[in-house]
């Protein structure tokens, strides 16, 4: 199994290329052994995960600890706008907002990164310049992957040459659920090694894998490909992120890790729109992975709406009294 | 385990109970003085004395069982069974009305996690009364018989653990069969049973329906030995089941014990191991242990020991111990000075019989009385942590290689109450559940409990059943 391994085999923070002698190696060697190794993970039961989800989720977490989740919250947040109508003009508002969120409070953090289509992420290198904010785009025929690899490579190639230095790519779950693991496998190689220096977020899509054992075997298998993230979802599709399907995930990496010592972050996106939502998700990290992952370099929120509640939550700690929307900026 | 987002204290307010300096016996409907002398009541937390308690004497007792038998002949045996199916949905209502109240002066008496009292004891109790609600008025279906007759009098003993939810499991069913109710709770955690008899007021139950005499051992035995009491039923160590069961041997009285367990909780090498995890955690964690069929023993698979006690120390790492108020407690405090006596005797036995303890760091606090979190690797079934019922928060790991030594050291105690099988094979838990004795067998969960399911022991753990349709039978006579 795999949580025994030795943590020690390779050095940590580490970013091994597939065919360095890492670990598991072997393991992607072969359709066979790749699936022989994902079915061999221990199984998920699904009444515990949620259940053990739904208890983390009664944590109270009040006075400093909210303050302190409500800025860590909006420190992580991937400000996202992924629609057929966005302009430039959307996401240099897009772009003034992740650098300053409370545009009466300059204590309030900016935001991680802007997420927008690989069209747009010149735009948004632009309007961030300076700024420490990344410029995260979305790629390989975002929302649906289908389309052929040399598509979706010169879709990764064109948003790199934009200036993201984040690529969200979506994985071929037509692919995964038909159990032709090593072909995923084998594309999220191929698109990091377009990703250059860009970080690589690997969108699993887990609605659409519908089963926890699909989750954590997904992870797994964008593991081993060398993803620098783990995310949930387009935001395209329904159930998006959950708690128990961050959980699984969180599973994951902390095993991931355990066994070769390299860290890997997740980030939840789609369906988080309170703050509520978003620190039962930071209570998750806390008691699941621990403080490691209690950053913006190992933890994100990919989110639109979000942001503005946490502004107002936010408000409402400092002043005691709950304002309303118009005292936070619309997108 | 992590000091980067510490939770602030979150304490739910006690303002919202009322707990008076002094407490008397509720008897015909009436809280009267007690006859006898008075005890004090402590939260385990901080050591501080909540109230002073009447303890039940003899002639007490005596009183409070005229006065049930008085309400089973002329008010609740003969009522419609219909009405008095109505007087228990109003008593789960208002349960779940005064919810709050109940949970914060159970974690106070207790010393329980409100967290656990919120979510588990009270929803619980309040269900059991909605489950025998509806049974009233259709006993006939029950399978006993077209018209089964209840016993008469119940007296009832019940145990300091769940002391809500136990009044439930026993006062519920007792009343929906149309039997009347005399209740013992246990010494160290008499107020919500007080708070309980408030609740029959404020439904209007007949006088004398139920009555509730606190007290110690002494009052309990009076309670058991009264020979106008129809029907017994105790909750409570094994020890003292033994003399229950002495006592009334030999008279027309129908006896049930539910008694300790050492339950064995048994992880298969393909099991769901994060999930597994947190069954053990919640075996034996929950409620800090004080639960008789708690998940005592872990029983391993050899091929994933090692992982599964990391995964499991590093989760119980992330234990919260403290303040049984606060809504971030994971484990609360031990009931009594007594109990927390027997936990560190027998786990200092442990460790001399060459066991290997294991706890968290964890600060506990200066006052009340505490026990950190402890697992034992290295048990063998020979050593007493591995036989004698703790009922503390301290899990004994033994191992197995073979799915029939699994079975042979699971079914290799004096009990039979509760065990635990985790597997993702679907067959495999079928073919180990039908070997286990044990009355209760959790398939990849644990410490799962509903009023529609019954639950009960083999040997040692005791006989009878209390919950769902068997429950029934508990508290009623066949008709033919």
């Amino acid at each position: 199994m795999t949580h025994v391994l030795d943590p020690g085999t390779l050095e940590a923070g580490t970013r091994p290329a597939p065919g360095s002698g890492a670990p598991f190696d072997d393991v992607t060697r072969s359709d066979a052994a790749l699936r022989a190794f994902l079915h061999g993970l221990p199984g998920v039961d699904q009444v515990g995960a949620e259940q053990r989800a739904a208890t983390l989720g009664t944590r109270s977490i009040k006075t400093t600890a909210k303050a302190w989740a409500i800025d860590t919250a909006i420190s992580m947040v991937d400000l996202t706008t992924l629609e057929g109508a966005d302009t430039p003009g959307k996401v240099r508002s897009l772009a003034a907002k992740a650098r300053r969120p409370d545009p009466a409070d300059p204590t309030a953090p900016a935001v991680a990164a802007v997420c927008v289509y690989g069209d747009l992420a010149g735009v948004a290198v632009e309007a961030l310049e300076g700024s420490g904010v990344h410029v995260a785009a979305v790629a390989t025929a975002f929302p649906s992957s289908r389309a052929s690899r040399e598509v979706k490579l010169a879709d990764v190639r064109d948003a790199v040459g934009n200036g993201a230095d984040e690529i969200d790519m979506v994985i071929d779950r037509g692919a995964f659920l038909s159990g032709r693991y090593l072909e995923v496998f084998e594309e999220i190689v191929a698109v990091r090694q377009e990703c250059g220096d860009a970080h690589l977020k690997v969108i699993l899509e887990t609605g659409e894998l519908f089963t926890y054992d699909n989750a954590r075997r997904a992870s797994w298998l964008a593991m081993l490909a060398g993803a620098d993230f783990v995310k949930t979802s387009t935001g395209k599709i329904s159930p998006a992120a959950t708690l128990p399907v961050c959980l699984v995930m969180l599973e994951a990496v902390r095993d991931f890790r355990a066994a070769t010592g390299r860290q890997v972050g997740v980030k939840p996106a789609g369906g988080i729109r309170t703050t509520k939502d978003a620190v039962k998700h930071l209570v998750l990290v806390n008691e699941t992975v621990g403080a490691d992952w209690l950053s913006p370099d190992w933890f994100r929120f990919g989110a639109s709406s979000l942001l503005n509640d946490l502004l107002l939550q936010r408000q409402k700690l400092r002043t005691g009294h709950y304002s309303g929307p118009d005292h936070v900026s619309i997108d | 385990m992590s000091q980067l987002f510490e939770y602030a204290p979150a304490p739910e307010s006690r303002s919202i109970v009322d707990v008076a300096p002094s407490y008397g016996l509720f008897v015909d409907g009436e809280f009267v003085d007690g006859s006898g002398e008075s005890m004090k009541t402590v939260n385990p937390a901080t050591e501080e004395v909540l109230s002073e308690i009447a303890v039940g004497t003899e002639a007490d007792v005596d009183r409070a069982v005229k006065a049930a038998r008085r309400a089973f002949t002329r008010v609740w045996g003969p009522m419609r069974p219909a009405d008095r199916g109505k007087y228990l949905f109003r008593i789960a209502r208002i349960l779940q009305e005064r919810a709050r109240e109940f949970a914060v002066l159970e974690s106070l008496d207790n010393g329980k996690p409100i967290r656990e009292s919120r979510d588990v004891d009270v929803p619980l109790a309040a269900a059991h009364f909605f489950y025998h609600a509806g049974w009233a008025d259709k006993l006939g279906h029950a399978g006993l018989g077209p018209d089964p007759r209840p016993h008469g009098v119940a007296g009832q003993v019940i145990p300091w653990n769940f002391p809500l939810l136990m009044l439930a499991w026993k006062v519920a069913p007792a009343l929906a069969t149309g039997n009347t109710v005399v209740l013992k709770p246990a010494e160290t955690t008499p107020l919500t049973a007080l708070l309980f008899a408030e609740v029959c007021r404020q439904a209007d139950l007949p006088p004398g329906v139920v009555n509730i005499v606190t007290g110690a051992g002494d009052t309990g035995r009076a309670v058991v030995e009264h020979e106008d009491v129809d029907k017994v039923a105790f909750t409570g160590s094994t020890e003292v089941g033994r003399s229950i069961a002495r006592a009334v041997a030999g008279t027309r009285k129908v006896l049930t014990l539910e008694l300790g367990g050492k339950a064995a909780n048994i992880v298969f090498d393909d099991a769901p191991i994060d999930q597994a995890v947190e069954g053990i955690v919640r075996g034996i964690f929950f409620n800090q242990g004080h639960v008789c069929c708690a998940g005592s023993r872990l029983l391993v698979q050899e091929s994933v020991h090692d992982e599964v006690i990391a995964s499991l120390q590093r989760r119980i790492g992330s234990l919260r111990v403290g303040d049984p108020l606060d809504k971030n407690t994971d484990i609360g405090a031990i009931n009594s000075a007594d109990q927390l006596a027997r936990i560190r005797e027998l786990s200092d036995i442990g460790e001399a019989e060459g066991a290997h303890r294991w706890q968290p760091a964890c600060e506990l606090p200066d006052r009340g009385f505490w026990f950190p979190p402890t697992v034992f690797t290295d048990v063998s079934p020979a050593h007493r942590i591995a036989r004698d019922e703790v009922f503390g928060p301290v899990l004994s790991v033994l191992t197995f290689r073979t799915p029939d030594e699994a079975v042979a050291k699971a079914n290799n105690t004096t009990y039979g109450l509760s065990a635990g099988i985790w597997t993702e094979k679907g067959s495999r838990i079928l073919a180990i559940a039908d070997r286990l004795r044990a009355g209760v067998v959790w398939a990849n969960t644990f410490n799962q409990f509903d009023p529609t399911s019954p639950f009960g022991g083999y040997k040692q753990s005791g006989y009878g059943r209390e919950g769902g349709r068997h429950g029934l039978a508990a508290y009623l006579k066949e008709s033919s």
